[in-house]
C-alpha cells in the first residue's frame, strides 16, 4: 500500500499558542540535533521525527497525567509533546548533568514519571499490554507509538490479540510513514494495518489529514471508548517523514522527498497566521538554541545521578 | 510427604493469598486443568481474573507480567516447557532485565519467569532442555532453580525481594519426587541458603560435587555408589540461586571439585562455577575443576537415545572416579 497524505491545505482549525509552541519546539529541537550531528558533537545515532510532530501534539490533549505512553526509537517528539523538557532530553542525549537518566539511555531509552521508550521495534507493546491491563477501569489507559515497520515484528500481532481478548485501554498510534529505515512499505508490508486490526476485532480509524484541531475533534470520542469501554484502539497516522531515517542516510529519490515536504504541516501554520507563527517559531527557535548552548556547557552525566 | 510439585503449588497459594499484587500468567494455568505439570491447579479457582490462562505468546506473555511489573504489581510468568522461553529472550533480555538499569536509576520488575527443565521424560529435542546457560551474563537477571532442599515460598519472596526479573527453573522430574528428603545414606543441612548434603559423621570428603535442582536425584544414586562400591566419599552442594554464582560454602579443604550441569556441553552454568571458585580455590587444587555436562548434541525422543545424552547417575559416577584416579 502506497501512502499519501492529505494533499496540502490551509488547516481549517486554527492551533493555539500551547499547541503552536509544542509544534515549533520539536521542530526546532530536531533540527538543532541534525545541526549538533554535523557539528560532530552528538555520538551514537539519532531518529528525529521532521514532519510528524503533529500526532504526539494532537495526542498530547488527548492524554491524561495518569495514563502511560510508550515509545520508539523516533521518540523525541513523543517526548516533548508530554513533557516540555527539552534541558532533560538533550542533556540525556549529549550525555550531560541533568540527563532524564543519566545518560545511560540515550535517544532511544527514557523512562520519566509515566512516559517510557525502547529500542526494539514491537517490544513495547506487549509490556504496554500488562500496564493497561492494570489500567483497566481506572479509566486511565496506555498509549504505544509505532510505526509502519513495526508490523513486521510478531510481538504486534501477540500482543494485539491479548488487547483484544481481554478488554484492555490500549491505545496504539500507527505513524505511518510509508518507509521502514529505507524499505518503502510496499516492498515490506502485505495488505493493510486497518485490516490486521479487523482480523484482531481492534477499532481502527485512520488518519489523513494534519490539522491537529480537526484529528482531536475526531479523535476524541474514540480515546473516551478506550478508556471507558475499555477496549483497545488502533489509530493509523498517514504521515511524511521530512528527514532521513537517522541522519544522513536518505536514500529516496528527490521527487519522493519533495512530496514529503510538501505534506509539512510548517509553512501551512504560517500562511494561515503568518504573524503570531513568525513570533512563536522565532520564540521557540531561540529557546531552543539557549538550550543547546546550556546543556553543552554542562559537565558530563555522572550514574546515579538522573534527574 | 510432599512432592515438589505439590509443594510448589501451595507456595503459590500462599504467596497469592498473602500478597493481592501477585499476577499469575501461562499458557493452560487455569483450572479444571492447572497448568501442564498441575502446578497452578487451584489458583484461578481461588483468585479469579489474577491468574490468567494466556495464548500461545510466550513473548507477549513475559511482557505482559513485565508491564503488570512495571505498573507496581508482582507477575509470575509460566513457560509452558522451558525449551519455549526461546520465544521470550527479547522481553526477558533486552526490556525486563535492562529496564532495572537503563534508565539510569534503578526501576524495580519484580517478575518471576518459571520454566519446566529437564529430560529423561522422552520428550524429545525441543520439550526435555536446560536452557539456563543462555541467560547467563545477563546484566540485570538473576537465575535460580528449585531443588528439593529449599522451601519454595522463601525463594519466591527472594526473588521478588530482589526487584528484578528471575528465571526460576523447575525440573520436570523433580516435580514428581519429595521435598526434603535424601538418600537415607545422607543428610542435608542449609549453609548461607546452599543445601549442603553430607554422610553423617564422615571427615574430609574425597570429593566436593556441585549441582542444581534437577540433577540431585541423579546425583545422590552417584554418591552413594561411589561410597558403597568405589569407597569414595562425596559431599554435594546445592545452591538454589544459579546466577550469579553464590559463595559455596566449605570449599576451602576440598580435595576435588566437580561440577555437574544438565546443560548441553558448551558455554555453561557448569564452567561459570569453576571460573568464580578458581581464584579462591587456586594454589589449593590438586587437579582442574571436573565438569560434567549433558552431550553436545540434540536430545532424542527414544528413552535408550536420550539416555545416552543427558548427565545420568552412572555417568556422574565414572567422572568421578576417574577424575580421582
Amino acid at each position: 500500500m502506497i501512502v499519501t497524505a492529505a494533499p496540502s491545505r490551509s488547516p481549517r482549525h486554527a492551533l493555539n499558542d500551547a499547541d503552536l509552541r509544542s509544534l515549533l519546539l520539536i521542530r526546532h529541537f530536531e533540527r538543532a540535533l541534525l545541526g549538533l550531528f554535523e557539528q560532530g558533537v552528538l555520538s551514537g545515532t539519532t531518529h528525529t521525527c521532521l514532519g510528524q510532530e503533529y500526532i504526539p501534539v494532537t495526542l498530547s490533549a488527548l492524554l491524561r497525567d495518569d495514563d502511560f505512553v510508550f515509545s520508539n526509537h523516533r521518540g523525541h517528539g513523543h517526548f516533548l509533546a508530554r513533557h516540555p523538557d527539552p534541558h532533560g532530553l538533550l542533556a540525556e542525549i549529549m550525555g550531560r548533568e541533568g540527563a532524564l537518566c543519566g545518560g545511560v539511555g540515550g535517544s532511544q531509552h527514557i523512562y520519566h514519571r509515566r512516559f517510557l521508550s525502547t529500542g526494539v521495534q514491537g517490544e513495547s507493546l506487549p509490556v504496554a499490554t500488562g500496564v493497561a491491563l492494570k489500567l483497566a477501569g481506572t479509566g486511565a489507559l496506555a498509549c504505544a507509538y509505532i510505526g509502519d515497520g513495526t508490523w513486521g515484528e510478531g510481538a504486534v500481532y501477540e500482543a494485539l490479540n491479548m488487547a483484544s481478548l481481554w478488554r484492555v485501554p490500549l491505545l496504539v498510534v500507527v505513524e505511518h510513514n510509508g518507509i521502514a529505515q529505507s524499505t518503502p512499505t510496499s516492498a515490506q508490508m502485505a495488505g493493510t494495518i486497518a485490516a490486521r486490526a479487523a482480523a484482531f476485532g481492534v477499532r481502527h480509524h485512520h488518519v489523513g489529514s494534519t490539522d491537529v484541531g480537526e484529528i482531536r475533534q475526531a479523535l476524541a470520542p474514540l480515546v473516551d471508548a478506550v478508556r471507558a469501554e475499555p477496549s483497545p484502539l488502533v489509530v493509523e497516522f498517514a504521515t511524511h517523514r521530512l528527514g532521513p531515517h537517522s541522519k544522513g542516510d536518505d536514500t529516496r529519490p528527490p521527487e519522493e522527498i519533495r512530496r514529503a515536504a510538501e505534506s509539512d504541516w510548517y509553512d501551512r501554520y504560517a500562511e494561515a497566521d503568518p504573524e503570531r507563527f513568525a513570533r512563536i517559531d522565532r520564540e521557540q527557535r531561540e529557546l531552543v538554541e539557549r538550550v543547546v548552548a546550556e546543556v553543552s556547557a554542562r559537565p558530563h552525566a555522572r550514574p546515579g545521578g538522573a534527574a | 510427604m510432599t512432592r515438589v510439585s505439590e509443594h510448589l503449588n501451595q507456595a503459590l497459594h500462599d504467596l497469592m493469598e498473602s500478597d493481592p499484587s501477585v499476577h499469575l500468567l501461562g499458557e493452560d494455568v487455569s483450572d479444571p486443568y492447572g497448568g501442564a505439570f498441575k502446578v497452578t491447579r487451584g489458583l484461578s479457582s481461588r483468585f479469579g481474573s489474577r491468574v490468567r490462562s494466556t495464548p500461545l505468546s510466550e513473548g507477549a506473555i513475559a511482557g505482559v507480567g513485565a508491564g503488570l511489573a512495571l505498573a507496581g504489581d508482582k507477575a509470575i510468568v509460566e513457560i509452558m516447557f522451558a525449551d519455549f522461553v526461546a520465544l521470550a529472550f527479547d522481553q526477558i533480555t533486552n526490556f525486563a532485565a535492562k529496564s532495572t538499569s537503563m534508565y539510569g536509576r534503578p526501576v524495580p520488575v519484580p517478575l518471576v519467569v518459571r520454566c519446566p527443565t529437564g529430560g529423561n521424560r522422552g520428550y524429545g529435542p525441543t520439550h526435555s532442555q536446560n536452557p539456563q546457560k543462555h541467560f547467563i551474563g545477563v546484566p540485570g537477571l538473576s537465575l535460580f532453580e528449585m531443588t528439593p532442599f529449599h522451601d519454595a515460598g522463601e525463594l519466591f519472596a527472594r526473588m521478588f525481594g530482589l526487584g528484578r526479573p528471575c528465571l526460576f527453573f523447575e525440573d520436570k522430574v523433580l516435580y514428581t519426587r519429595q521435598m526434603y528428603r535424601t538418600d537415607d545414606l545422607f543428610r542435608f543441612e542449609l549453609v548461607d541458603d546452599v543445601a549442603r548434603v553430607h554422610l553423617d559423621g564422615a571427615g574430609r570428603p574425597d570429593c566436593t560435587l556441585v549441582t542444581h535442582g534437577g540433577l540431585v536425584h541423579r546425583t545422590l544414586d552417584a554418591m552413594r555408589a561411589l561410597l558403597l562400591e568405589d569407597e569414595l566419599v562425596c559431599e554435594l552442594l546445592v545452591p538454589a540461586q544459579l546466577y550469579p554464582v553464590p559463595r559455596l560454602p566449605g570449599l576451602e579443604d576440598a580435595a576435588h571439585v566437580c561440577v555437574v550441569d544438565d546443560g548441553a556441553e558448551g558455554g555453561t552454568w557448569a564452567a561459570e562455577v569453576a571460573t568464580a571458585l578458581y581464584p579462591r580455590l587456586w594454589g589449593r587444587l590438586r587437579r582442574p575443576i571436573t565438569l560434567i555436562n549433558s552431550a553436545d548434541g540434540v536430545i532424542p525422543a527414544a528413552p535408550h537415545l536420550e539416555r545416552e545424552v543427558l548427565v545420568q547417575a552412572d555417568s556422574i559416577r565414572a567422572a568421578v572416579r576417574e577424575a580421582l584416579s
